[in-house]
């Protein structure tokens, strides 16, 4: 197992300080290994997921090399050439688990924000005191977006976040977590081959959702209630000037919608299983709601905004990879982790075999299930 | 799903995405209108050429459309104003949008109508004040629907119609528009 810094980087080096799991603890588990703590409901910290994994790779004494950088892997006549920060590797096979958060994607449009704007994506952002005073346009409202917004909008800072397609959640659903109506109603296993719409499903955005002790909701109500302002989706930018779209009333009805629909499956699944004596009163929560007014444009050099904060998502970096097997679109092109050339494989990347794939506990059966072939490929070859 | 009869070929229009995915080139169209002024504030617009599938396509017949304004407006009203035919777009749009859905998604629609509004304060056109723009303030388009369908699922009918519009997205997001002499 090669890692390019420390066991469990990306969540050292790559990510904002307050940040918490979406997952509660009780579903953050290992194959052998589980939260063992006195708050199973709880969000792990970035410090506590660093320590979890940490102590993985010791319990199951897995072989990592730390400090090695993968800087190539291609096609030899038998298998793969690696080319690493430590010298050369020959492998049968290769697992790629690097993951599909790698770099953040911003629009292009970005070159075009003027200079006296601060710009930051995840990758940079730590805590507030790093920006500078005055407001703040956070990009995106998908989990790091609203996280972001609420943070900064708690630092005292003018916050505009926007917002484009979402996925809308509560944090509790008739007193349960929501995650856990995913998971018990079954809907985390689906599997890929199920899915209506894979393609979809894989660049489904992460929910507005924010594990805090509180577990308090934190959708876009709730932002606004706090004094963020909200507008559409930005589009483009002009003489310095960010303009947004208009549709925002209709992503709303969108993510309104949807969540709808799925607090109807959850419910008629507890009905179907036995499980309503157990949940609380069905719960349907208010629409988002639309400002009085919102604002189609914003000028960039007044001094109102200080720093847009690109929460826009994230893209596998596979730069590395000097095999053809990456579309167009820069994913990936593999079958359930069955990449599309011999002995080559990959694991936790979003919806790999099953909805669950990308969350902790989700690896473990697409591991067994890739690993397996993987295993077979092998013996037939020899 | 086979029941559903909303006189749209779903069919053909899924396996259109699915050839077009592996050919963009095919999927650049170029649509055309071309206007000709016939005195006053009144024009005359002709549609029916436009480019798509790499190769030049012709409607059936040609269109023509007539633009004028009301009388209000102290023209002679030879046909509707330039802005309402933004909200023909727009109705249009959605209303095929409402019915390409509902048959993909197997809903039998009864009767499908809507109002379209364009609120327009026409300051901005005539130059009375400066920090009034010249298009709309605010549009807002009223569904009345029957349909073999919950509230619900006509609602979400609604949502995916406007995510799938051309004429919503050309409206609600800006568009480079560049206007020169020949």
């Amino acid at each position: 197992m090669l890692e390019r810094g420390e066991v469990a980087n990306s969540w050292r080096r790559e990510r904002w300080d307050s940040l918490r799991l979406l997952t509660p603890n009780w579903q953050s588990r290992l194959p052998g290994l589980r939260y063992e703590g006195p708050d199973p409901d709880g969000y792990m910290t970035v410090g506590e997921v660093t320590h979890f994994i940490e102590h993985f790779a010791k319990v199951s004494h897995a072989p990592v090399r730390t400090g090695v950088n993968v800087t190539s892997v291609r096609r030899a006549d038998d298998g793969y050439h690696v080319t690493t920060s430590h010298g050369e590797i020959h492998a049968e096979a290769v697992v790629i688990a690097s993951g599909a958060c790698n770099e953040p994607a911003v629009p292009q449009f970005h070159d075009a924000v003027p200079a006296s704007v601060e710009q930051l994506t995840p990758f940079d952002y730590r805590d507030p005191a790093q920006l500078p005073d005055g407001g703040v346009l956070v990009v995106g409202a998908s989990a790091t977006g609203v996280q972001l917004a609420a943070e900064l909008r708690r630092s005292g800072r003018p916050v505009t976040l926007s917002v484009g397609e979402h996925v809308r959640l509560p944090r509790t659903y008739r007193g349960r977590d929501v995650l856990w109506w995913m998971d018990a109603s079954g809907l985390w296993d689906q599997r890929y081959d199920e899915v209506e719409d894979l393609t979809r499903a894989r660049r489904l955005p992460s929910p507005q959702l924010a594990g805090t002790p509180e577990r308090t909701t934190l959708d876009l109500n709730a932002l606004a209630a706090m004094g963020v302002e909200l507008v559409g989706r930005w589009a483009a930018v002009r003489d310095g000037h960010a303009l947004f779209s208009g549709g925002l009333r209709n992503v709303f009805s969108l993510a309104d919608l949807k969540m709808e629909r799925l607090l109807d499956t959850f419910d008629e699944w507890a009905k179907t299983d036995g499980f309503e004596a157990e949940a609380g009163p069905l719960e349907r929560f208010a629409p988002t709601r639309m400002p009085e007014s919102t604002r189609l444009q914003l000028d960039l050099r007044s001094g109102e905004i200080r720093a847009v904060v690109w929460a826009t998502g994230f893209r596998p970096d596979y730069s590395w990879l000097d095999v053809p097997v990456v579309d167009t679109k820069g994913q990936l092109r593999h079958d359930g982790g069955v990449v599309d050339s011999p002995g080559l494989y990959a694991l936790g990347l979003p919806v790999l075999r099953r909805r669950k794939s990308t969350f902790i506990y989700g690896i473990e059966d697409d591991a067994r299930e890739v690993i397996g072939h993987l295993t077979r490929y092998l013996a037939v070859r020899r | 799903m086979t029941m559903v009869a909303n006189g749209v070929n779903v069919q053909a229009l899924l396996e259109a995405r699915e050839v077009l995915k592996g050919a963009p080139e095919a999927a650049q169209f170029t649509w055309r209108a071309s206007a000709k002024w016939q005195g006053g504030v009144h024009s005359r617009i002709k549609v029916q050429s436009f480019f798509g599938l790499g190769e030049e396509q012709n409607h059936k017949e040609e269109w023509t459309f007539e633009a004028d304004h009301p009388e209000v407006f102290a023209a002679e009203d030879g046909g509707i104003t330039p802005i309402e035919y933004l909200l023909v777009g727009l109705a249009s749009c959605l209303t095929a949008g409402v019915a390409s859905v509902a048959q993909n998604r197997g809903i039998q629609l009864r009767s499908v109508e809507s109002t379209v509004e364009g609120a327009h304060d026409i300051r901005g056109i005539l130059g009375a004040d400066s920090d009034v723009r010249n298009g709309f303030n605010d549009v807002k388009v009223t569904f009345t629907i029957d349909a073999d369908a919950s509230k619900q699922e006509i609602e979400a009918l609604v949502a995916q119609s406007q995510k799938r519009s051309a004429v919503f997205d050309a409206l609600t997001n800006p568009t480079n528009v560049t206007v020169e002499v020949a």
